[in-house]
């Protein structure tokens, strides 16, 4: 339990000491929040929200989410190469809870991430549903980032170099987050996209984040639940499986 | 305590370790000698279960480190030869979390924190960021931290690689003060032929992956008909320098120097 807890410090202490980079990462949904929603708000309506800042906001908590949780576990790939993973590796502690507290302490900081997100979309004039809303939002926010610290640790794993990186970035990363029905709605688009859409983990995060906050919801709030918990027991054993076979 | 036999590793066609076999006795100091590239690393990493061996067999006293990795892993404490701090945590942090990663309890993880750093004349920094400290600073602190809890075997992978002559003479007497009175048994390797002669019980030479020669340092000179170790291992691994093939590690630790501010992730 010691062991999972300092691991889970060490990463929220390297994140809260990293201040720039707190606000680098914010950078890219507010460019989203800002561009597509002031510009899409008169175009582009959309029923049961009140219009398309408030739909594209919690896509765009989503997004923050995803992006810091993902990337905390692939920052095993610089623990790699700073050395440090090796010193955990033969460390007498079972590599499960090596990966536990390494994949809590992605999610915890994910979720920082997201709610400083949450945040800065209330002062550009985003509004909750209500503040009931905010524990469900929690709740979702959790299971994101805990869905994909997993999946980055798991890919982490596997990776030995940054090219790697280069192509999980252009063919996992940003493909997750476009298909996830973050940026429109999912009703009325083509068969095709709607598979896709329905095979993309985080499109039951977009869902059940936005039935939250915004009260509309496309794919169902239990559901939603249901597949994301699903998934973050898989992830996270994959994650330990992998982690557990890394050698140096 | 250590028990070797038959040990091959192959990347792709290169045979880094070739059929070698030894055997360290507990609470022996045993050294691994042999130019770059010559299979000392690689040895080591399948000794401590980061490697698994292409072929042979190794006992970890009385262990399997394949098949057993984790009690192995509560046997012996390790000196990497390349860096494995980390560089966003302070000193005394990275002391700390070693010290729960190998169950030290607090007050004597506390203590001998302390003691060590001090020994290692770090303790006025222990408040700093580790990237902020020199070579020879971070050098200390991975030998400080590796002698933080006593296992039974100590792995040093050229654990005096850049580091001042003081330095050196505080890590000989602390490992064998640990040797002589914990009887810890130490596995060692270094390019520095006076500090094997001078603290190890014996030897052994490895080129090209196999084992050219092992005994006492006297056995060796006896052998080769040298005056001291050092020629004596020029005579048996030859005068031709070495090329270190460069792994993926390496090629990233450049570019993370090209990347170095504010990219961390």
């Amino acid at each position: 339990m010691n062991v999972i807890f300092v691991l889970w410090l060490r990463e929220v202490k390297r994140y809260l000491r990293s201040r720039p980079q707190i606000i680098a990462s914010l950078g890219q949904p507010l460019l989203y929040l800002l561009v597509l929603g002031y510009g899409l708000n008169r175009v582009a309506q959309i029923p049961g929200t009140g219009g398309y800042f408030q739909f594209v906001a919690p896509g765009v908590i989503c997004m923050g989410i995803l992006f810091t949780s993902i990337f905390s576990g692939i920052g095993l790939l610089w623990d790699r190469q700073f050395g440090f993973l090796k010193e955990t590796l033969v460390a007498p502690v079972p590599r499960l809870q090596i990966m536990a507290g390494r994949t809590l302490g992605g999610a915890t900081i994910a979720i920082i991430q997201g709610t400083l997100v949450l945040i800065v979309c209330m002062l550009a004039g985003f509004r909750p549903q209500g503040f009931a809303a905010i524990p469900q939002a929690l709740l979702f926010m959790g299971l994101i980032a805990i869905v994909f610290a997993a999946l980055g640790t798991a890919i982490g794993s596997t990776l030995r170099d940054m090219q790697g990186f280069q192509m999980i970035m252009n063919f996992l990363i940003m493909p997750i987050f476009f298909l996830s029905g973050a940026l429109y709605p999912l009703a009325n688009s083509a068969l095709p996209l709607r598979i896709a859409t329905h095979l993309d983990p985080l499109s039951y995060g977009v869902d059940g984040l936005r039935g939250a906050l915004v009260g509309l919801v496309q794919i169902g709030g239990a559901l939603d639940v249901l597949v994301l918990g699903v998934l973050a027991t898989a992830f996270v054993m994959l994650g330990a499986w992998a982690f557990s076979r890394i050698q140096v | 305590m250590i028990k070797v036999q038959n040990l091959s590793k192959t990347f792709g066609e290169v045979k880094a370790v070739a059929d070698v076999t030894f055997e360290v006795q507990a609470g022996e100091i045993f050294a691994f000698l042999g130019p770059n590239g010559a299979g000392k690393t690689t040895t080591i990493q399948m000794l401590t279960t980061l490697l698994r061996p292409t072929s042979g067999t190794i006992t970890i006293d009385g262990l399997d480190p394949v098949a057993q990795p984790l009690e192995v892993r509560k046997r012996f404490g390790i000196v990497f030869q390349d860096p494995s701090l980390d560089q966003e945590l302070t000193a005394y942090e990275n002391m700390d979390l070693h010290g729960v990663l190998y169950h030290v309890p607090h007050k004597i993880r506390r203590e001998r924190i302390e003691t060590l750093l001090k020994l290692f004349e770090l303790w006025d920094r222990r408040t700093s960021l580790v990237k902020t400290f020199s070579g020879g600073m971070r050098r200390r602190l991975e030998i400080a931290r590796g002698l933080l809890h006593t296992p039974k075997i100590l792995f040093l992978d050229e654990p005096t690689l850049g580091l001042d002559p003081q330095s050196r003479n505080q890590l000989w007497t602390h490992v064998k003060f640990l040797n002589e009175t914990e009887g810890v048994t130490v596995f060692l390797t270094t390019h520095y032929m006076d500090e094997a002669d001078r603290v190890a019980k014996r030897v052994a030479v490895i080129d090209h992956g196999k084992i050219v020669a092992i005994g006492s340092s006297a056995e060796l000179k006896a052998q080769t008909g040298a005056d001291s170790l050092e020629a004596a291992f020029l005579k048996l691994t030859g005068t031709t320098i070495r090329d270190e093939a460069a792994n993926s590690a390496d090629a990233m630790r450049q570019m993370a120097r090209m990347w170095s501010r504010g990219q961390r992730r």
